[in-house]
């Protein structure tokens, strides 16, 4: 069973964010992480870029393929995780110590549309039932 | 979706399901993944349902002169008991399969060949058998094939097989083998760039086979591997994939497989002209090798481009080698073709990311006595 966090916010794609000192803090849920298997590389969007809520900006790959990663609200990245430029199989060990991006969110109020973990847990629920 | 003998052994063991040219088969086991099937099938052993291969029987007296004619490789050198890589060709010198032929003797044979062309090859080699002394029957669907995979895949099979593997030649194979009670054909080959055997079965003793290896592995590390594995072995092995190194339009020769081509083969076969013809004129294509150096995964269909940004050509296949640690692709490319230590790039989200080109196969084992 995938591990779903009460803190969290989540997108249908299987992103979560967290707000930290007014900063978002992004990554990719358990369940992506098992669904993609190994991941081998994470591209990261650049430093300063501005993305929409729901637009992909970085791409997880792994042994089986490329995956992208939508952005959980509009924003600007600010940092990403360098620790995974080296090491991207932490994402398979631990998807929430492991985050992708850091965004200055233009919008807070973006984050009341995304999926609290009783509705993320539930769209989960579904998408098992769905493959048995 | 097709399913085979061993489907709820997979399932039983974290498989997750897949649809693969019709079948649901497991891409890799929870619990494991690819890179941790991968790795174990190079350092121990691995287990892989292939019932979905197609096994096709040629029999009658005329059957290895006409086989003859089919196949690219010389199948007259092959004595009985012997597996021989071998490519069908079109008349355009593309590929319509490639495949393991397996001589009984010189009126009888066995075809393996790819699930996803099973009908396509039946219906290729109907229509091209003679008016009498052959005869095709596709026993696809009466067979399972299991793969068993690594450098200690002989010891495992030594464990229930009425026969000593370790006799076994590479690249033969023993017909009315028991493993366990259980009627089997059993040849040295694979496609995991290792030691190892794969063996057919009767349909229905597919599961009684699977479960017989998986007891018979525990104390040797063996683990079910999925098709995930199977792709990023075969591709690490230089081992090519059809669709991919193959197609109708992309023959042996572009591939890099003109070892098994035999241009002045006695009797001809279908294909010859044209490809004795890309041998005397020069090939317009090639595949080569190449490792990435930038960071970045490249993938099947992606476009390859010189230092200049001139796009040369695409990626067959490509990914992540877990032996070697490192990204890796083949890519066919126009002629003349960048050599060995040339600087190459392929294209990743519109990103050039260099890389450089290196010999094929990327991995190759240290090989023992056979």
């Amino acid at each position: 069973m995938a591990k779903i966090p009460q803190d969290l916010r989540y997108t249908k794609d299987h992103e979560w964010i967290r707000m930290e000192d007014g900063v978002g803090v992004v990554g990719i849920t358990d369940y992506a992480q098992h669904a993609m298997g190994d991941v081998v590389y994470v591209e990261f969007p650049e430093k300063g870029r501005k993305v929409r809520a729901g637009e992909d900006f970085a791409v997880v790959e792994s042994v089986k393929g490329a995956n992208d990663v939508f952005s959980p609200v509009s924003g600007t990245v600010l940092e990403v995780n360098d620790t995974l430029e080296e090491s991207p199989e932490l994402l398979n060990q631990d998807a929430y110590a492991n985050w992708l991006v850091r965004l200055e969110v233009a919008d807070p109020g973006e984050l009341d549309s995304l999926l609290d973990h009783a509705a993320y847990a539930a769209l989960l629920e579904e998408l098992e039932a769905e493959n048995g | 979706m097709k399913r085979t003998d061993m489907y709820e052994r997979h399932v039983a063991a974290g498989g997750r399901m897949v649809d693969y040219s019709g079948w649901e088969l497991p891409v890799q086991y929870d619990g494991t993944g690819i890179k941790t099937e991968h790795l174990n099938v190079r350092e121990k052993a691995g287990l892989f349902d292939v019932s979905h291969m197609g096994e096709i029987m040629v029999e009658g007296p005329e059957a290895e002169k006409w086989l003859s004619t089919l196949v690219t490789n010389d199948i007259f050198v092959m004595r009985d008991g012997q597996v021989q890589y071998n490519i069908m060709c079109n008349e355009s010198g593309g590929v319509v399969d490639d495949l393991l032929v397996y001589r009984y003797g010189p009126a009888k044979f066995l075809l393996v060949v790819n699930a996803a062309n099973v009908d396509k090859d039946r219906e290729w080699l109907t229509k091209h058998l003679p008016p009498r002394g052959a005869a095709i029957d596709d026993i696809s669907m009466k067979t399972s094939e299991t793969a068993l995979q690594g450098p200690a895949a002989e010891a495992i099979l030594a464990k229930v097989a009425d026969f000593d593997p370790s006799t076994l030649k590479f690249f033969t194979f023993t017909h009315g083998a028991n493993l366990g009670g259980i009627p089997a054909i059993v040849s040295r080959t694979g496609y995991t760039g290792e030691d190892g055997f794969e063996i057919y079965v009767p349909w229905k003793r597919g599961a009684e086979l699977w479960d017989l290896l998986i007891e018979a592995g525990r104390d040797f590390g063996l683990i079910p591997a999925g098709l995930g594995a199977r792709d990023s072995l075969r591709f690490e092995a230089g081992l090519p994939l059809y669709g991919h190194e193959f197609a109708e339009d992309l023959g042996p020769l572009e591939a890099g497989f003109g070892f098994f081509v035999k241009v002045d083969k006695p009797g001809g076969f279908i294909g010859q002209p044209a490809l004795k013809r890309q041998k005397e004129e020069g090939l317009r294509r090639k595949i080569v090798g190449l490792r990435l150096e930038d960071k970045g995964v490249p993938r099947s269909g992606m476009d390859v481009a010189d230092p200049s940004g001139n796009i040369v050509g695409k990626v067959t296949s490509g990914g992540y080698c877990p032996s070697l640690d490192a990204n890796m692709a083949l890519c066919l490319v126009g002629t003349p073709a960048p050599e060995e230590g040339d600087p190459l790039s392929v294209i990743v989200r519109d990103k050039p990311k260099k890389g450089v080109v290196v010999k094929r196969p990327f991995y190759a084992r240290k090989r023992g006595n056979r």
